[in-house]
């Protein structure tokens, strides 16, 4: 196994799929002859040619359109867009059109393309480059939505959406392409559905996703430090959100905080919270905690974007004050 | 064309017209929900064009106004009324209704409620069929108004780019809903803006469907060949309103609606067939009393006694029935 980088492990998955189908194409921004802005198709534009891998005008919905329809009939495309912030502009093709197509056909036909976006906070880009929209799609009945934290899901996940029959929307983060982790080195599909534990603890649940599953682990070293062992959950696919792996941990631990990159109304929290609350009430002793980003548009200047987003110290913080600490 | 294939097709288009005109009777009757907008007055432009294609094997796709053309695809037009009456036994199981008719076994891949949506979901046909190598063609019907929209300009752009095999055509009757070409933009001459994409195109009178027959073959031709993309301009008029709650009146002249139903494409066909000699006026009569005949003895009745879908199939068609990406237990997997 492997040590590689995210933006490998999703360069290769582009890169084996592509081997195995020639009806696998990817289109996007600078993802061809530039080589892609997170190098994620770095290479494939030699190997596999401009029809395959597309360049594609400025022009997010309705390059995003044409990976739906090509999908229509047969085509595997993988569809980059940029900037999660970028994809607000084609949301009438992923939420009007490739969501709804199987349903309003009456099952006549789906739409399997594959929507990759890298969003989040990175390192001051600004309130208009630093979107979390994954409430947006994962509120989107007809679409699956996932969020890889990690290397091997990176590249597991992208080669089983490729070939699933539903529309996949893989939400990436800007901050994570750099991150090193394990990939097998022979060929692997992950699950599109369903949480991770990632830590093992027994005092508390920290659940998260993305770039929080990251924040969690961080704060669990620190809790660790003061005796307080946490296990955190990486909830990897946003919808739906596995109930079951969250009730097994709370099982054992009893408590829960919960941390989201967006903000806390009608965010990601406050859906992970309804779960909590309808599936597995009864395993809390105290109501779960949200360690959110503040509610205002993410700011330029280094500290208050510090201080707009959720980090170790503030979960740790919480998590103290929830157990009592 | 064959005498016998000139009057078949004059009998298509009368069929559609009163197929047309007994949804709106539904539709009164509360038979029919939701929105309902219908063809009259634009019969040749779908019938002219596809025509000129091969139906079931080139791909057909159209915004909200689309029940005939899914009829010219070869849809079943019992399926697409029970369609219309929500029922189970519709083309889209009750589940798309008037907007959304699809009969993707007949190629016609649906009609979408999003104006200028269906621009690059034509083009991405395209991008299929190319990607395939068949010398298949796709061919996308939208209204003017559709050529104000984002996509209009996205499209063509990256469909000429990109030399796609598709054909735009564009219904222009003059009105987006309830305003006028000349009130939503400068740009009257729609086929002028597809050739600023530098995209073969033209423009001919959508009333004549010899015109436009003569037209779309060209048009056709140049798109399976290989050559790229092609935009058809074809000036029409709807005679009705834009929808059942639009008179159609208000925003057009009583005179002006009078002068465009003196050019109604059925009855300038019916004329010119009298004139050839392959039609007389009896006998179109009767085409049209059998015409009326089908949709109220087999079409209606069909529709009205079809089952109502189970509610217990309410989450059916959210995504496919095969959970194995779900699992990631894919076929073929870890070879």
């Amino acid at each position: 196994m492997a040590e590689i980088f995210y933006w490998d492990a999703v360069r290769r998955a582009h890169d084996e799929e592509m081997a195995n189908d020639p009806l696998v194409f990817a289109m996007g921004e600078d993802i061809g002859l530039p080589g892609g802005t997170y190098k994620a198709t770095q290479g494939l534009f030699d190997k596999y040619g401009e029809e395959r891998v597309m360049d594609t005008p400025i022009s997010e919905n309705s390059y995003t359109g044409i990976g739906v329809g090509a999908s229509m009939i047969g085509a595997r495309p993988i569809v980059e867009i940029m900037s999660v912030n970028f994809a607000l502009l084609a949301t009438d093709q992923i939420i009007n059109a490739a969501a709804k197509i199987r349903y309003m056909s009456g099952g006549q036909v789906g739409c399997p393309v594959v929507v990759r976006s890298p969003g989040g906070v990175a390192h001051q880009l600004g309130a208009q480059h630093s979107g979390r929209l994954e409430k947006l799609f994962a509120g989107t009945s007809g679409l699956r939505v996932v969020t890889p934290a990690f290397p091997v899901d990176a590249y597991g996940m992208l080669k089983t959406a490729v070939r699933c029959d539903d529309p996949v929307v893989i939400l990436e983060h800007e901050a994570i392409y750099n991150l090193k982790g394990e990939v097998p080195d022979e060929e692997y599909f992950a699950p599109l559905e369903g949480a991770r534990v990632v830590r093992e603890g027994t005092d508390v649940t920290l659940i998260g996703y993305l770039m929080s599953t990251h924040w969690n682990l961080a704060a669990a070293d620190k809790l660790a430090e003061q005796g307080i062992s946490a296990e955190v959950i990486d909830l990897r696919s946003l919808k739906p959100i596995d109930a079951d792996t969250l009730r097994t941990s709370l099982a054992k631990t009893h408590k829960a905080v919960i941390c989201t990159e967006d903000e806390a109304p009608v965010g990601m929290s406050a859906e992970i919270m309804a779960v909590l609350n309808e599936q597995c009430f009864f395993e809390l002793d105290a109501p779960p905690v949200r360690v959110t980003a503040e509610d205002v548009p993410i700011p330029y200047n280094h500290t208050l974007e510090k201080a707009a987003l959720p980090d170790a110290d503030k979960i740790a913080t919480a998590t103290q004050k929830l157990l009592g600490h | 064309m064959e005498a016998a294939d000139r009057k078949r097709l004059l009998q298509e288009m009368v069929f559609a017209r009163r197929f047309e005109e007994r949804t709106a009777e539904a539709y009164h009757h509360r038979d029919i929900g939701g929105f309902l907008h219908l063809y009259p007055g634009q019969e040749a432009c779908a019938f002219g064009v596809l025509e000129q294609a091969r139906m079931g094997h080139d791909y057909v796709i159209t915004g909200y106004r689309d029940h005939v053309h899914a009829l010219k695809c070869g849809a079943d037009p019992k399926e697409v009324m029970a369609e219309l009456y929500g029922k189970e036994t519709g083309s889209s199981r009750g589940r798309g209704g008037s907007m959304h008719i699809f009969d993707v076994k007949n190629h016609f891949m649906g009609g979408y409620a999003l104006v200028g949506e269906p621009y690059p979901l034509a083009a991405g046909l395209a991008k299929g069929i190319k990607m395939k190598g068949t010398d298949q063609i796709a061919i996308c019907f939208l209204g003017d108004g559709a050529n104000n929209q984002g996509t209009f300009h996205e499209t063509l752009n990256m469909a000429q780019l990109w030399e796609l095999p598709v054909l735009f055509v564009c219904e222009n009757n003059l009105y987006a809903i309830g305003t006028s070409l000349e009130r939503s933009t400068p740009a009257h001459d729609q086929y002028l803006r597809a050739q600023s994409y530098k995209m073969e195109a033209d423009q001919v009178d959508g009333q004549d469907i010899d015109t436009v027959m003569e037209a779309a073959e060209k048009a056709v031709d140049f798109v399976r060949s290989g050559k790229g993309p092609y935009f058809l301009e074809l000036m029409t008029y709807r005679l009705r309103g834009h929808s059942m709650s639009d008179s159609g009146r208000g925003y057009r002249s009583e005179d002006e609606i009078k002068q465009w139903m003196e050019r109604d494409p059925i009855y300038l066909f019916r004329d010119r067939l009298v004139e050839e000699g392959v039609l007389t006026a009896d006998e179109f009569e009767q085409m049209d009393k059998d015409a009326q005949q089908h949709v109220d003895d087999e079409v209606i009745p069909f529709a009205e006694n079809s089952p109502e879908p189970d509610v217990g199939d309410l989450h059916k068609y959210v995504l496919s029935d095969d959970d194995s990406c779900a699992m990631g237990q894919i076929a073929g997997g870890g070879k």
